[in-house]
């Protein structure tokens, strides 16, 4: 289990850096963190890898001193250190720097490192001490930021630099970094790697949490595998191989077998060429996608989450623009204009069962039968006349999908909060497959439900299918692509690392093109 | 226009600039913490109130000013504990507040005074007096900077210098000191604050009571400064004229001061001219009285400039998971 | 289960918070020396004691209903309009050209053009606000404020440079034609052979309100539109995936809500004044924004919270001729209603959860 002995450069006598002890903590019903130990030897860097939702954020918050462990202790050199909130964390010498960002964008550098760690009440002092330190560190570990620019004006990877320079100038001897690649370019990911490596090598002991094997291997001594709230294994790096990772990442569960006639495809349905897409912040998340889906066949999209599934999907179903094409039984969509809307989308015969149902799919304060006709309320049958919705219309269609797909308790006017995960599921599936649509569009469908409601989910995907449409499928569970898909898609950073038929590949493989390792295109 | 009557615009421009400049300066800590604040009108008029009635019970005019912060900290109070602790909706709260000294300033005045919400005429030591600066007899003879010297800088009470004074102040605290920076980081990614292992709340609350003394400075030269006694709703929407000039002014102190004279200047020309004739337009009175609010919403748009609100304006912070 | 059920959050919470606004009121009315009992039955008397005070409570009910149903559907599409003022102010511009523009013969006609344009005007007054944030993102809570001076200003020169009659002193306009007076409810409750103070200001516009609620209570429940204000309302993402347009819900909501507190005026300026004065909205605008909080944005929490503040206002007015207590504490109970159930919400909301659950573990 979790608290092995390992203890990477050093001698097991010496005490850790840092040592969790039995860390539990839970969030009403949910066991984000169970039981977890472990101990990180001073002078290391650390891996701990898992899929999102594994607990790793939690953990790391809890070390932060963001939350409260419901149990466990906290050791620090050798020393039982409570870390009720973040100053304190700051103190024991415990360095974070989160997936997004905590720094002030209209800020310099040197005001950003300095905040919170100021010298006196005066900035000046401060300021000039903050800027004769940043010159020291990024000498010593090529971290060199102008410190007189604004946060807005640097570039993600510089702005991480700050984030080290922040733990640092704190004087920080353990280093946390969660998700650091997330947002980098690969260049700028491989001079993160030489930082890290240089601060290790200068006595500091670094935390790197990640779902990316190859980072795991490329850069760790050691590395801790989560699953689900628990800690499933500590490994020397060297003694492990991706694979292996891989597999405990997703662990081995229960094969839900899925009886299913072999596809026999038809038409084409979807063909996309070349889709870009970029996020928000201009990050490119789709770096050109090719695929064709077509009619009576399902085409699973696996991969680690993060890896622009999420934005294919989105861009299918109307929620975000793109570039590149997209042809839906030969006709071209529109991308950018007025017609790239979720009800142009339904309008040409997609639906779409998105990632995150409490999010986009429901809306959970309305009623099980308003969120039945939600994306469909122009629908003829809907309407009572030209103004207004025929609203029993719509509540005994919602009692008959409930009927059909044994949504419990079958109460119509129920509010979607109130319903359990599976059941969410099952009231958002029903909408969108009972539509009859050309191509369905299936984001994580199972995330989060029960073992009887993942196998109905599952068989509704698959009569779909076999009433000859397209399904596209994005689910980071293998398990679930390897047996309902007729063909796999493998993402990775925005592109797709290749296509695979279910019976000629396995679990290994499919794991190796997910962590962007590619046997055959680059 | 001859250069007297320049003079004596310029003069009244000044007078009616000070509320607003104290009030301007006064939501640019609040707002500039993250916390919004649409209740100046009401802090300024409970503080109004409670100087002129503190000055009028006690003949002082110093105690007056210690009510009028007084009150005017217990409504910020009540602005951050709702904002701030309960995070509630910000906007609503200072609504709230709004009515609330709107309401209690006539109730309490009528309760005290009789005078159907007014207070008694103050005099004396019970107001603040035009403070004469040195050698303002002798220069006033010399042409130009006579005037400009006796009439034009000197002669205001001293609540004028101290608001002046402030703005200096203002920039120096928020740009130059720790407190500044912190005040600054919180209203832009409280986040940011709160992992460097500082107090979100400890630093709102701070800002949200300057706030509470720099409306009590308002109100207090209103009624005793500027008028000589409180009248019902005598601030009659200054407070949001100057929320106006904050983000006309961008939330920094420097374009207050402008924004607070521009604003001053056009409630001076309106108070002495009905109607302005350019010759080929008449501009009617009740144009320029409302010019500060069309700039502003002009300004929002951002077709000149566009304001930018602090990025954590509005937001009670939730610590993210 | 220990969940707070749905009937406590729409009438427990805020009828918790109106009972501690009405206790603080209690104790300021006892603190300037007077008798909240007594206050509170001159105030029952003066208000509901007869039909005179009747037809007053129900005239400022009416003004009230309009707003607090114009705050109410903003609320619904997660929009603050604080610009109500403004544009009831506008509103009354409407009324005023309605009334002034044809030599209507029959009130009901005219009745029905000042409701077009008064409903246009206060629309057309949300409008820019409304584009602005839909379009630019200027915050429509600054932007509605700016537009309530902006219209106060305008109104103000209008009325003294345009519409005022020739050899008029005070800034308003002409009167209007008797054809336009709006029926009050002693005469419309006369064809009816029930007896109704004369002299009172409720009239045919409340009818006009009470249409008014349930044509609101329609949209937002029945209609396309109303679903989508809602969905946009509760959460932007779901509705951006549902393929609702932002835009377009942040504009209809702000026409619809802009149009309700223009409707207002046809109460204020043809029911009562028949003539458009400089400040015929006298603060409904924003009084509109403690019934729709307390109504819990509800056409039907609207109309009794609109009866409440009407209650208030004329009880208020009775308070202030029969004891020293002036109206003014009317705007004290108004802003402590709007603290207690709008900001302070979960001061009382989180307490009474923890005690649900607790009553509900204890069940189990």
């Amino acid at each position: 289990m979790g608290g092995a002995d390992i203890s990477g450069r050093q001698s097991s006598a010496a005490p850790f850096a840092i040592e969790l002890r039995g860390i539990s903590k839970a969030f009403g019903p949910v066991q984000a963190n169970k039981d977890i130990s472990i101990q990180v030897a001073k002078g290391s860097i650390h891996g701990i890898i898992g899929e999102n939702g594994a607990g790793k954020s939690t953990l790391m918050s809890i070390l932060y001193g963001f939350y409260k462990a419901d149990a466990g202790e906290i050791v620090i050199d050798g020393k039982v250190t409570p870390i009720p909130d973040s100053q304190s964390a700051i103190r024991a010498g415990i360095g974070m720097v989160f997936q997004h960002f905590k720094l002030v964008q209209n800020f310099t550098v040197l005001e950003n490192v300095i905040l919170g760690a100021e010298e006196g009440g005066i900035l000046a002092r401060s300021l000039a001490r903050a800027r004769k330190v940043l010159a020291d560190l990024a000498r010593e570990y090529e971290l060199d930021v102008d410190p007189d620019a604004l946060i807005e004006d640097l570039s993600v990877g510089h702005q991480q630099r700050v984030e080290i320079l922040k733990a640092l100038y704190r004087q920080a001897d353990i280093l946390i970094l969660d998700e650091p690649t997330g947002v980098l370019t690969p260049a700028e990911a491989d001079h993160l790697f030489r930082i890290l490596k240089g601060l290790r090598d200068q006595g500091k002991t670094i935390i790197l949490i990640t779902h990316k094997l190859r980072e795991i291997m490329e850069t760790t001594d050691t590395v801790s595998v989560m699953r689900r709230g628990t800690m499933v294994a500590t490994v020397r790096t060297a003694e492990t191989s991706p694979e292996e990772l891989a597999e405990l990442m997703v662990g081995r569960k229960v094969l839900l077998q899925v009886e299913k006639a072999p596809a026999t495809p038809g038409k084409t349905v979807l063909e996309v060429e070349n889709l870009r897409v970029r996020d928000t912040q201009g990050v490119e998340r789709l770096k050109g996608i090719n695929l064709t889906i077509r009619a009576g066949e399902i085409l699973g999209i696996a991969g680690v989450a993060g890896n622009g599934q999420s934005e294919l999907l989105e861009v299918l179903g109307g929620i975000a623009r793109g570039i590149g094409t997209i042809r839906l039984n030969g006709r071209e969509l529109d991308l950018t204009g007025r017609h790239s809307d979720g009800q142009s989308r339904r309008a040409d015969g997609i639906a779409h069962v998105p990632e995150d149902r409490q999010v986009l799919g429901l809306i959970m304060d309305f009623t099980a039968w308003e969120n039945v006709a939600f994306g469909y309320h122009h629908a003829p049958e809907y309407q009572k006349s030209a103004l207004l919705m025929d609203n029993d219309a719509i509540r005994a269609d919602c009692e008959k999908k409930m009927a059909t797909f044994d949504v419990r308790p079958p109460i119509p006017t129920l509010a979607a909060k109130n319903f359990s995960g599976g059941n969410q599921q099952k009231i958002v599936v029903a909408r969108e497959i009972e539509r009859n649509p050309d191509l369905l569009l299936v984001g994580q469908p199972t995330r989060g439900v029960d073992i009887g409601a993942i196998e109905f989910i599952h068989k509704q995907i698959v009569a779909l299918r076999d009433a000859g449409k397209a399904v596209l499928l994005v689910s980071v569970e293998l398990d679930e692509i390897m047996s309902l898909a007729d063909r796999i898609a493998v993402m990775f950073d925005g592109r797709i690392m290749g296509e695979r038929l279910p019976d000629q590949t396995n679990e290994r493989e499919l794991g190796l093109l997910m962590a962007g390792v590619s046997g055959e295109a680059a | 226009m001859d250069f007297a009557t320049i003079i004596q615009i310029l003069d009244s421009t000044v007078r009616l600039a000070t509320p607003l400049l104290l009030a301007c300066l006064a939501g640019l800590y609040s707002e500039r913490s993250g916390v919004f604040d649409i209740g100046l009108e009401g802090k300024m008029l409970i503080a109004a109130f409670a100087s002129a009635a503190a000055a009028a019970a006690t003949g002082s005019v110093w105690l007056g000013l210690l009510a009028g912060i007084f009150a005017s900290l217990m409504l910020a109070g009540l602005h951050g504990l709702a904002s701030i602790t309960f995070r509630g909706n910000q906007l609503i709260s200072g609504v709230a507040i709004n009515f609330l000294a709107s309401g209690l300033t006539v109730l309490l005045g009528q309760k005290w005074f009789g005078l159907g919400g007014r207070t008694p005429s103050l005099e004396g030591a019970a107001r603040f007096e035009p403070i004469t600066l040195p050698f303002a007899g002798s220069i006033a003879p010399v042409p130009v900077l006579g005037p400009i010297y006796s009439e034009l800088i000197s002669g205001h009470s001293i609540l004028v210098y101290v608001a002046i004074a402030l703005v200096p102040a203002s920039a120096w605290l928020l740009y130059r000191t720790r407190f500044g920076l912190r005040l600054r980081a919180v209203g832009e990614n409280p986040a940011a604050v709160d992992t460097a292992g500082v107090s979100v709340t400890g630093i709102r609350y701070a800002a949200v009571a300057i706030t509470g003394i720099l409306c009590g400075l308002a109100g207090a030269y209103l009624s005793t400064a500027l008028a000589a006694g409180f009248g019902r709703e005598m601030t009659a929407g200054k407070g949001f004229i100057a929320l106006a000039a904050l983000i006309f002014a961008k939330w920094r102190p420097w374009y207050a001061l402008a924004a607070c004279m521009l604003f001053g200047l056009l409630e001076a020309v309106s108070i002495r001219y009905q109607s302005i004739d350019l010759g080929f337009v008449m501009i009617p009175v009740q144009f320029t009285q409302a010019l500060p609010y069309i700039l502003t919403v002009v300004i929002l748009a951002g077709f000149i400039g566009k304001a930018v609100p602090p990025r954590a304006g509005g937001e009670p912070y939730v610590k993210e998971r | 289960m220990g969940r707070m059920p749905k009937w406590a959050d729409a009438v427990l919470v805020p009828l918790l918070s109106l009972i501690i606004a009405f206790v603080i009121s209690g104790l300021v009315i006892l603190a300037i020396g007077e008798d909240p009992v007594e206050a509170l039955k001159i105030m029952v008397t003066g208000a509901l004691g007869s039909t005179y005070g009747w037809g007053y409570t129900l005239y400022y009910a009416t003004n009230f209903i309009f707003t607090g149903l114009a705050v109410a559907i903003a609320f619904h599409a997660g929009l603050f309009n604080i610009g109500g003022e403004g544009q009831a102010t506008l509103g009354g511009l409407g009324v005023a050209v309605a009334c002034l523009m044809l030599p209507w013969p029959h009130w009901s006609l005219a009745l029905l053009a000042s409701v077009v344009l008064s409903a246009a005007f206060g629309a057309a007054w949300a409008a820019a606000p409304a584009w602005l944030q839909a379009k630019r993102g200027s915050h429509i809570v600054i932007t509605t404020i700016m537009f309530n001076f902006i219209a106060a200003a305008l109104l103000n020169y209008l009325l003294v440079n345009v519409m005022r009659p020739r050899g008029q002193m005070d800034p308003a306009s002409a009167r209007f034609p008797a054809e336009t007076n709006l029926p009050d409810l002693h005469q419309m409750l006369g064809w009816f052979g029930i007896p109704f103070a004369k002299g009172t200001p409720a009239n045919v516009s409340l009818f006009v309100a009470l249409i008014a609620c349930v044509a609101v209570w329609a949209i937002i429940w029945r209609t396309r539109l109303g679903y989508e204000i809602r969905s946009f309302g509760k959460s932007e993402k779901a509705a951006i995936y549902a393929g609702i347009s932002p835009v377009r819900i942040t504009m209809y909501a702000m026409l619809i809500s802009g149009a309700l507190s223009g409707l207002m005026a046809v109460n204020t300026v043809q029911g009562e004044a028949n003539r458009l004065l400089l400040n015929s909205v006298e603060g409904a605008g924003f009084i509109g924004i403690a019934v729709a909080l307390m109504g819990r944005s509800h056409p039907v929490g609207v109309f009794f919270a609109a009866l409440l503040f009407g209650f208030l206002y004329q009880g208020g007015a009775e308070l202030a001729l029969w004891t020293k207590i002036p109206r003014e504490l009317i705007t004290v109970i108004q802003a402590l209603v709007i603290l207690f159930t709008g900001a302070l919400d979960d001061m009382v909301r989180v307490p009474l959860k923890r005690l649900f659950l607790a009553s509900g573990r204890g069940g189990q």
